[in-house]
């Protein structure tokens, strides 16, 4: 019942034609583009801006850049939030970045900085899809 | 790129504060707010806990 009742409402709060989905994952792949697509610069602007930052200083600081099947709990998780950077990850990856080993201790401020950004960049993309089925106001 | 520990708090706050205030709030007055009110809460919580852990060395 809640769901009739919701629908209607959300339909009409949709703010493009474009599918949901594809801004999904488009925020996904570069940080902001669902923004982008929504016509929303400034955000947009901010979020890429904010998590490419945050990539690149992870890699300064000689953040680890995590490969999938480690075998390791905790590397997998790390591996996921990595993921979540989308084509920073892959050109990372394609380029052979982050993958020296540890000499400082900032090093791991360095991984970290890397996965959040990842983690945020989620976030920015699920805000986007949400923008798009009107399920966020504005 | 060589940062102090310091550096990185102020850093890491900045950034997420951003990403939190755009992405949690609608109107952009309170997405300044709210990610002004992040920011000072990751860089007071890092400071409260850094003193609560040099209490507990000392």
């Amino acid at each position: 019942m809640t769901s009739n009742v919701q629908a209607p409402a959300r339909a009409a709060g949709k703010t493009t034609t474009m599918p949901a989905a594809m801004i999904l994952l488009a925020g996904w792949l570069v940080p902001g583009a669902g923004h982008f697509l929504l016509r929303k610069w400034i955000r947009g602007s901010l979020i890429f801006i904010s998590i490419v930052a945050m990539f690149g200083i992870g890699l300064a600081l000689k953040g680890k850049i995590y490969s999938p099947n480690t075998a390791e709990l905790l590397d997998m998780l790390n591996f996921a939030g990595n993921l979540g950077t989308g084509l920073l990850y892959v050109i990372a990856r394609v380029f052979d970045l982050g993958q020296a080993s540890v000499q400082v201790a900032t090093a791991d401020y360095g991984t970290k900085f890397i996965v959040v950004a990842g983690l945020l960049n989620i976030i920015s993309a699920v805000d986007a899809h949400s923008l798009a089925t009107g399920r966020k106001a504005s | 790129m060589t940062i102090s520990h310091f550096g990185a708090v102020l850093l890491f706050s900045f950034f997420t504060s951003i990403i939190f205030g755009v992405t949690q709030r609608s109107d952009p007055r309170m997405m300044i707010r709210f990610g002004a009110f992040c920011f000072a809460l990751f860089v007071g919580g890092t400071i409260a806990a850094s003193w609560l852990m040099w209490l507990i060395k000392h």
